[in-house]
């Protein structure tokens, strides 16, 4: 009978999950020194990751070392960034490229107009992004979910119009000759035209952010985030200041975005506007929600995943001649889109999510939060295998 | 400055009041839609879109070999809104069937069904670009596609120093006629009490048996109907359209829907042309370009000052 005991779950995905899960529940119960070792690990792949034996296979067509630069380097670190907003604090951003823009155009106009040294711009940059976090959030964070995103959008196409229409910033030409990082030569880094040296700049900034958003999310300001995420009204109710806490998600995303914009245009040496659309925040929103939200490795593999693939497949022959002499990556738009109505029927919890938030979107029925109306009627599904673990 | 304004105040108003009109025709389908499921549909603007389209091929089909008038024009006209209504009530019902509904039947929350909207919109932008629009027109299918021109630019009446064109008035018309047929059916007819009810109540509306499935459905195709109308007199309007035609006209249609009163359908016609209006209002002084910056600024304004809108939120209270 449909909607009463256990109902056999016809998920094709579940063989998948039940993979990931067993990896997690090792997770969770290793000793300290056992992740340790997996972090040095994940350090020592990811020194090791530009290799050229590496890069033949998983970029036959373009260097993979620019490649792991821009785009996955660069997707990876918004998603993180990304991830707190949406994944931790559980608030839907579609105009996340406006923090990327700020930070990239922050250096790019001090330092071309100004001639402003790259690292304390970069630091300006953050600043700035951080700032307008706020400015964006102060209005808009009482707002419900929906309504916000849509705000967030707006926000996001309110500055690239901008960029587009203000010529002091350059307006559609965009702003070029964006200085270069300042080389580093105590530990041998030239930032110059070959890309190993931003490859290892972009390493330490994922490193180093991953080490904030961990600490964060351990810390009394994750568990708010958390309680906001889950029941807003009773996080309030129990004396959680949801709107500060919302806020300070909110700036934190945005700093990482503009330490994203700030690295980027300092390799990329040219910005414009296009260069900030709002398919690129629907593409990190999509690295976030496929990946598993609120759940760093789910995160950075989604974002891995979106990154490369196109690139990948961006000159195989035969897949081209399939598609009628068309260049792949350009399906994968198309793509992003069919595999996000997809998964969220399927999995809506991602690839790799935590055990928690894979609870909480499977909570199904009624009450809290469900589309539509309240009652759950006589044709919804309850899948109460999940709700019995 | 002041002479400037004064100067174009009249000409951007009646500029404005068309533009308003077919927001307000594409806002009708978001509110329905929110009213009933308290979802945004966010694809809507890709019906709208669809509806561009349908309109495109008709007219291209149809090929006329200068501006037409009397009963050619009212005919084609004619041809062009149903047949872009029926495409586009026909694609959200689709849309529907394929994007929400699995998610209606597992409790999904609000945050899902937007994702999973913002999936099928860009899913549908990406399919006309990439394969329907080469395949109908032959073009590359982002570029844009221009329509004949079905009407000639009239100066029927002026008002003051601004001119009042057969087209300006094809559109305010038939948006009208669209809407008053509209407020009809959500008003008179047993399936809109049916939809007027699921709004309000949809505990008490199932307990009457009323099936939220099938009010649900035609919810999207009236909504979906009236998105095709808009793409109609849009490509009658403008003389041409491209595959994120919807992108920026849906986030400001939505606005709109939001400006009048989400959930309230006089809420939209209202939105609809008070954000037409202070767009074009706003670009005498600041410059065409900065019209959607504008139209967004309302956005964010309207929900921080009064997220309920001009009229207030309600499906059931359209009778206001």
């Amino acid at each position: 009978m449909k909607g009463n005991g256990v109902t056999g779950n016809a998920n094709p995905l579940r063989r998948v999950g039940a993979l990931f899960d067993g990896a997690r529940d090792w997770w969770e119960h290793a000793k300290t020194w056992q992740r340790y070792a997996v972090y040095l690990g994940a350090i020592v792949f990811a020194l090791i990751l530009p290799a050229p034996w590496i890069g033949t296979f998983m970029s036959p067509g373009s260097d993979w070392t620019t490649v792991l630069i821009y785009p996955i380097g660069t997707y990876i670190l918004l998603a993180v960034g990304l991830n707190v907003v949406v994944g931790q604090a559980g608030l839907l951003d579609l105009g996340f490229v406006a923090f990327f823009a700020i930070g990239g155009y922050t250096l790019a106009y001090f330092a071309t107009q100004h001639g402003w040294s790259y690292w304390p711009t970069v630091v300006f940059g953050i600043f700035l992004a951080a700032v307008s976090g706020v400015i964006l959030g102060a209005p808009t964070l009482r707002l419900r979910g929906d309504y916000l995103a849509i705000v967030t959008l707006g926000f996001g196409e309110i500055i690239r119009i901008t960029a587009n229409n203000t010529d002091e910033i350059g307006g559609a030409r965009g702003i070029t000759g964006i200085p270069h990082p300042d080389d580093m030569p105590y530990i041998g880094l030239e930032f110059g035209v070959l890309p190993a040296p931003y490859y290892y700049l972009i390493v330490a900034a994922i490193v180093l952010v991953i080490i904030f958003s961990v600490r964060l999310q351990k810390s009394r300001v994750g568990r708010a985030w958390a309680a906001i995420r889950e029941d807003e009204d009773a996080a309030e109710l129990m004396g959680v200041p949801t709107f500060k806490f919302k806020l300070l998600a909110f700036a934190i995303g945005a700093m990482i975005g503009g330490l994203a914009g700030g690295i980027y245009a300092g390799k990329a040496v040219f910005i414009e506007p296009n260069t900030f659309p709002f398919i690129l925040s629907a593409t990190i929103l999509a690295a976030v929600v496929l990946g598993g939200s609120g759940n760093l490795p789910g995160v950075m593999l989604g974002a891995f995943v979106i990154a490369w693939l196109p690139e990948r497949f961006r000159e195989v022959d035969w897949l081209k001649t399939a598609l009628g002499g068309k260049d792949p990556a350009e399906f994968r738009i198309l793509l992003f889109g069919g595999v996000l109505v997809l998964m969220m029927a399927l999995r809506p919890e991602g690839l790799l999510p935590s055990r928690r938030r894979k609870a909480e979107l499977h909570e199904g029925t009624g009450g809290m939060g469900t589309m539509g109306a309240e009652v759950a009627g006589p044709d919804t599904e309850v899948s109460t295998t999940e709700a019995a673990k | 400055m002041l002479d400037d304004f004064l100067n174009q105040f009249l000409p951007s108003t009646v500029g404005g009041l068309v533009i308003g009109s077919i927001y307000a025709l594409v806002a009708l389908g978001y509110t329905m839609v929110y009213g009933v499921l308290r979802l945004i549909n966010f694809a809507h603007s890709e019906i709208f879109m669809i509806g561009t389209f349908t309109s495109l091929v008709v007219v291209t089909a149809i090929a006329p070999a200068s501006p037409l008038t009397g009963i050619a024009l009212f005919g084609v006209m004619l041809l062009i809104i149903v047949l872009s209504a029926a495409v586009s009530g026909g694609a959200a019902v689709l849309l529907e069937l394929v994007a929400y509904r699995p998610l209606r039947r597992k409790g999904a929350t609000r945050l899902t069904a937007l994702i999973s909207a913002i999936g099928a919109s860009l899913f549908l932008q990406e399919l006309f670009a990439l394969v329907i629009i080469p395949w109908l027109t032959g073009n590359a299918g982002r570029n844009q596609q221009s329509s004949p021109r079905i009407v000639d630019r009239d100066t029927v009446f002026t008002i003051g120093n601004a001119a009042v064109r057969i087209d300006h008035i094809i559109v305010v018309v038939a948006a009208v006629i669209m809407m008053i047929a509209l407020d009809r059916v959500v008003n008179r007819t047993k399936i809109g009490r049916g939809i007027r009810a699921t709004a309000q109540d949809p505990e008490a509306a199932v307990l009457m048996g009323v099936s939220i499935d099938n009010i649900v459905r035609v919810t999207f195709l009236l909504g979906g109907a009236m998105a095709g109308v808009a793409g109609a007199l849009y490509l009658m309007e403008f003389e041409n359209t491209v595959f994120n035609v919807g992108f920026v006209l849906g986030i400001k249609a939505f606005t709109a829907a939001v400006l009048g009163g989400i959930g309230n359908l006089r809420g939209a016609l209202i939105g609809g042309v008070v954000l037409g209006l202070i767009e074009n209002w706003g670009a005498i002084f600041l410059g065409s370009e900065w019209k959607d910056v504008i139209a967004f600024t309302v956005l964010v304004v309207v929900l921080m000052f009064r997220p309920t809108g001009i009229l207030g939120e309600s499906l059931q209270k359209a009778r206001a």
